[in-house]
């Protein structure tokens, strides 16, 4: 079981709906935020391209924060995803600076936080908070594993980039381009 | 034009604008542990070659810091924590791809090593100190008798030590400029010339004081060595690495880097002590002085200018 998302960037608007439902799905403390929206504007006016992105972790294949971690509270969980344990948690922020993506934040509390891909929910058959608010339905999850999943079957529709492949962390967070 | 910015607002605490998670406690412990690294890697190197005679503050005397040192870098590392209660979770786990683990590990064995090195020594402060406790007295004869043994593992643990603070940092892939595989022996250079800077400022013998400047001089110029392909290493790497290296290179670490580590900290002691060598009157703690500041320096502009480097935005 591998599991992944894709943001269909074509059909992205920014409008943060993804940003907002983590916050309250996931009790995210004020002011930080698991996920968010990236804009690319290129070009010169009056001729312009945008790609609108929702990014957060990529849960990796090959995780550097799991590798740096030297107490195994960041690890792979159920098809791959990675998780924080807080009671393994030392407050130590090595993850942090491991990760390319600044994907990660320290919670108030003192653990180090990120996003689950609201595992608790996936656990129940739902969608991630993110992909279930989505207005324009632009975000795929499922599993990579499962050729009839809605993510399998629109990455191999689309064509599909990840972000920074050449830092070698295998992300699994896909946007269709 | 191509412009990549966030507009959903992201402004996550010690992560936005850009990474700074660690602060001044982080390059202080490095510092600590580096010169506590370097005084017991000499102490056991010329115990082991002998020279315990020859080089008495090297081998006797100098290592008494080292435990204050490494306390002191010990908590420093330990306020840094941000879920301190759960400290203890790094000694209940190995995780031997974590160079953070191996850390922990290096410092659970050599602080106490540094207390019984001095423990073994503690007349030549103390002479008339006695155990009290027959089960002390056991510990004491017993390190005693293995000396030599225990020399060895202080040697490779101190190694260990000063080598694993660059290679933590340069296990960071998400930070460009410290992902060179230089800046372990860099760092361990740079905690030997520490080491060999305090035992100048604490010898009385001229004949080691000798010795310590023309090893300090040696290693000044490996250290050179190190950072001038350092650099150029960053410039023939990928984007992100020219970009990490630009903050030297006219960037805002320039003034800070080659004033502070580079002039001061190793050219200056360096011809200060060449000075020295050639009979002229130098006070000798002076170059001793500002290496230990261009090691120091060394460490913090590191760790501060390695958050600021980045993949993205």
């Amino acid at each position: 079981m591998r599991y992944a998302m894709a943001v269909d960037t074509k059909k992205c608007v920014g409008c943060s709906d993804c940003v907002v439902a983590c916050q309250t799905e996931n009790n995210v403390p004020i002011g930080f935020c698991r996920d968010w929206v990236v804009e690319v504007m290129d070009g010169t006016y009056p001729i312009l391209e945008i790609e609108i992105r929702s990014e957060r972790c990529n849960h990796c294949g090959n995780a550097p924060c799991v590798r740096c971690c030297p107490t195994g509270a960041s690890h792979f969980t159920d098809g791959g995803i990675v998780l924080v344990k807080p009671t393994k948690c030392i407050g130590c922020g090595a993850c942090i600076a491991s990760c390319p993506y600044d994907a990660r934040y320290p919670h108030p509390d003192g653990y180090v936080d990120k996003c689950t891909f609201c595992l608790h929910r996936i656990r129940n058959g739902l969608k991630p908070a993110c992909a279930a608010v989505c207005p324009t339905r632009c975000i795929y999850f499922g599993d990579l594993d499962d050729p009839n999943s809605e993510v399998s079957v629109v990455l191999k529709k689309r064509k599909s980039k990840t972000l920074i492949p050449e830092a070698g962390t295998v992300p699994q967070l896909y946007f269709l381009i | 034009m191509k412009e990549e910015i966030i507009v959903s607002g992201r402004m996550n605490s010690m992560v936005d604008p850009h990474l700074h998670i660690w602060h001044w406690q982080i390059p202080l412990y490095l510092f600590l542990g580096g010169l506590a690294a370097g005084i017991l890697f000499f102490a056991a190197l010329y115990y082991i070659n002998g020279k315990e005679k020859e080089y008495p503050t090297a081998v006797r005397l100098a290592p008494f810091i080292t435990p204050f040192l490494l306390i002191l870098g010990l908590l420093a590392l330990f306020i840094d924590l941000r879920h301190k209660a759960f400290f203890w979770q790094l000694y209940t786990n190995i995780k031997l791809q974590s160079p953070m683990s191996w850390g922990a590990w290096t410092l659970m064995v050599i602080t106490p090593v540094s207390f019984i090195w001095c423990a073994l020594h503690i007349r030549d402060l103390f002479p008339k100190w006695d155990w009290k406790y027959e089960w002390l007295k056991i510990i004491e004869s017993f390190f005693s008798r293995n000396k030599k043994a225990l020399a060895w593992v202080m040697l490779i643990y101190a190694v260990i030590l000063g080598i694993y603070t660059g290679i933590l940092l340069s296990a960071f892939n998400a930070r460009p400029l410290w992902n060179t595989s230089i800046l372990g022996p860099l760092f361990l250079a740079s905690g030997l010339s520490a080491g060999a800077a305090a035992i100048i400022i604490l010898t009385r013998h001229p004949e080691e004081r000798k010795l310590f400047a023309r090893i300090d001089l040696i290693i000044i110029g490996i250290e050179l060595f190190l950072i001038i392909h350092m650099f150029m290493g960053f410039l023939a790497s990928t984007q992100v690495q020219i970009e990490a290296a630009r903050m030297f290179l006219g960037g805002p670490f320039t003034m800070s880097f080659w004033i502070f580590v580079v002039i001061i900290g190793m050219i200056f002691p360096a011809i200060l002590e060449i000075m020295e060598l050639r009979k002229f009157h130098i006070p000798a703690i002076l170059p001793a002085l500002l290496v230990l500041f261009g090691s120091i320096m060394l460490r913090f502009i590191f760790v501060y200018a390695g958050q600021a480097s980045r993949w993205l935005y």
